[in-house]
């Protein structure tokens, strides 16, 4: 008890002593408060029975059963496979991009050359995931999309995209990359800058080749860089991209086996299905997953370098 | 000798092939914007009866005269798009940097517990249904033109980058600036602020940028067509076929009429156009607050 007081005491003189500090701080504690932090006992709404006319706390308590019909009808499972498989390719996929596009840029010679592909390649990152929706209804569309152009003008009969199962997840992936390539480039391009010349130098003295300088020298000099962005890309795996899955795939639910991510579940239990509680339940589980999740990559990563570790 | 010149030639053709490589990974990031403004010029009978194509045997002005005479809604939605990115890039920047500030006293002592009541923020949500219920039925923001601003109006991100920037101002600023009598918002306008003007340049292009996108938000809580900013206004017309967003009501067109397959492109190209052209000017902040942002130390 005294030292709670003694506590609350110190913590008035601070107040008193900075209040200037104190309210300018005031802004960002008020709105990650009303903003992140009311929302997160909402996430009870994952356990009730949720009706609208008695709110989250007043409706009837069920314990785990939302997460149980999940489960049972096999939606939970579907849609954390399709999210945790997706998440991998384009973090593995991705990164060798990255890397390779990072390592060839460096390799050119033209300095020209270097920042013209350089810009370019790292356009689409700043494209909204809304035009990339029209990209794909250029290319794809079935009556006038430019493939369908280029097939029917080769005498081949049109496909129909949009029906098809098999081809999104090449689209989904391809567009990933599209727009993923260039901002992951510019980190290893940084990360290549940093290694020494010296080493280069010497290498080249001592005849080797310049693959063997790339296999040698840049790739290991790039192993940290790249394990650190692994491990954190597998930190945030069962979240993300919805934006992307959205615009490309919409509502268009013949596709929701190969393609239905938890992002687009759950906005579309809030959306169309009004189905609060078992959309919160999946977001839940997302969220205490995720936290883990970070929480063990963290862990990994303050083991083997722990000065990039996040805390 | 023979040797070093095997090595040269194969150098030689490393780099032909990187250059190669290069370009044509390239070309393939042009070529859904080059698709995309060739099929807003090609004209309707053209798109009907072979689809789009990146060279039409025709240009057509058709979709931008359209555009043209029927911008007063396409204009709105820009207004929209204007309105939430200059409100929440000022406002966002002006909170945000006067946190980092904060953060970054060492005399201040609560600067820890802080930095983890943002931090925690990354690390643990309550979820999509409960923020949305907060933002409709705690705080009455459905319909609002302030449900598209307060969302991303300040990243813990951001704050820390904010933070690690006015680190590396030399306390002796502070110091003298302090000994003069000022006090510490003064320090934080007078002498922060205008030496930290990169760093706000780069978060606050972030900011714009997040806004300029923006189709999420609008997407969950806007009704009225008139408060939809760009992006969500483009959606709708190519998810949905609404060439009838155009049209300002109370005029009777028949959209059967309408060149509407170059007109979703030449909206798309309208909407995107601003970002395009902008980009040579301001790419070198984005490039800088990446590297800073993406590897720490």
């Amino acid at each position: 008890m005294k030292r709670i007081k003694l506590h609350l005491e110190n913590f008035v003189h601070e107040v008193k002593k900075k209040y200037i500090l104190f309210l300018m701080v005031l802004p960002v504690l008020i709105y990650f408060f009303i903003f992140a932090y009311i929302p997160m006992p909402g996430a009870y709404i994952a356990f009730v029975d949720y009706n609208i006319g008695k709110g989250i706390f007043g409706s009837a308590f069920v314990g785990l059963k939302n997460f149980e019909f999940l489960f049972r009808t096999g939606d939970l499972l579907r849609i954390t496979k399709n999210t945790i498989l997706y998440n991998l390719v384009f973090l593995i996929l991705g990164n060798a991009f990255q890397i390779i596009f990072a390592v060839m840029i460096s390799e050119v010679g033209n300095k020209w050359f270097k920042k013209i592909s350089q810009s370019i390649i790292l356009l689409p990152y700043f494209i909204s995931m809304v035009i990339v929706g029209f990209f794909s209804y250029n290319l794809f569309n079935y009556d006038y999309g430019f493939i369908n152009t280029i097939l029917a003008g080769l005498g081949f009969p049109k496909h129909e995209f949009y029906s098809d199962q098999g081809i999104w997840k090449y689209i989904i992936v391809f567009f990933k990359i599209w727009s993923g390539t260039g901002y992951g480039m510019i980190i290893y391009l940084a990360s290549i800058a940093g290694i020494e010349q010296d080493i280069y130098e010497a290498a080249s003295l001592d005849g080797a080749s310049p693959m063997q300088k790339i296999r040698y020298i840049t790739f290991p000099m790039l192993k940290p860089t790249m394990i650190l962005l692994i491990l954190f890309g597998l930190g945030g795996i069962l979240k993300g991209s919805f934006d992307l899955f959205y615009n490309l795939i919409g509502t268009n639910s013949v596709l929701y086996p190969q393609t239905d991510v938890i992002d687009t579940f759950v906005f579309r239990s809030l959306v169309g299905q009004f189905n609060f509680s078992q959309g919160a339940a999946v977001g839940f589980y997302q969220s205490v997953f995720g936290l883990v999740l970070v929480l063990t990559v963290n862990a990994i990563v303050k083991k083997i370098e722990p000065d990039s570790a996040l805390f | 000798m023979e040797k070093k010149k095997n090595a040269g030639r194969s150098e030689k053709i490393m780099k032909i092939c990187f250059y190669i490589i290069i370009t044509i990974f390239a070309l393939s990031c042009l070529f859904p914007f080059l698709l995309m403004v060739t099929s807003s010029f090609m004209s309707e009978k053209e798109i009907v009866s072979e689809g789009y194509k990146l060279i039409p045997d025709t240009v057509s002005l058709s979709a931008y005269k359209f555009l043209f005479r029927n911008f007063t809604n396409l204009f709105n939605a820009y207004r929209v798009t204007i309105f939430i990115a200059v409100t929440g890039t000022v406002f966002g920047l002006f909170f945000m940097s006067m946190a980092g500030y904060v953060l970054c006293r060492k005399d201040f002592r609560y600067r820890n517990q802080i930095s983890f009541f943002i931090y925690f923020t990354t690390l643990f949500s309550g979820g999509l249904i409960p923020t949305y219920m907060l933002y409709v039925n705690g705080l009455g923001l459905k319909d609002s033109i302030w449900s598209m601003v307060l969302p991303s109006l300040m990243s813990p991100w951001s704050i820390f980058l904010m933070k690690n920037f006015m680190k590396s101002i030399p306390d002796s600023l502070y110091e003298s600036a302090n000994i003069d009598g000022a006090n510490d918002f003064r320090i934080y306008w007078q002498i922060y602020m205008p030496l930290a003007k990169a760093s706000l340049a780069t978060i606050g292009l972030f900011q714009i940028l997040g806004y300029w996108n923006e189709w999420y938000n609008a997407m969950l809580y806007i009704q009225t067509p008139a408060k939809f900013p760009l992006q969500y206004f483009l959606q709708r017309i190519v998810s949905q076929a609404n060439i009838q967003l155009l049209i300002q009501q109370g005029l009777t067109i028949n959209t059967g009429d309408l060149p509407s397959e170059s007109i979703k492109m030449a909206t798309a190209v309208i909407a995107t156009g601003p970002i395009v052209l902008l980009y040579p000017f301001v790419q070198k902040y984005f490039v800088s607050g990446l590297t800073i942002g993406a590897v720490k130390g």
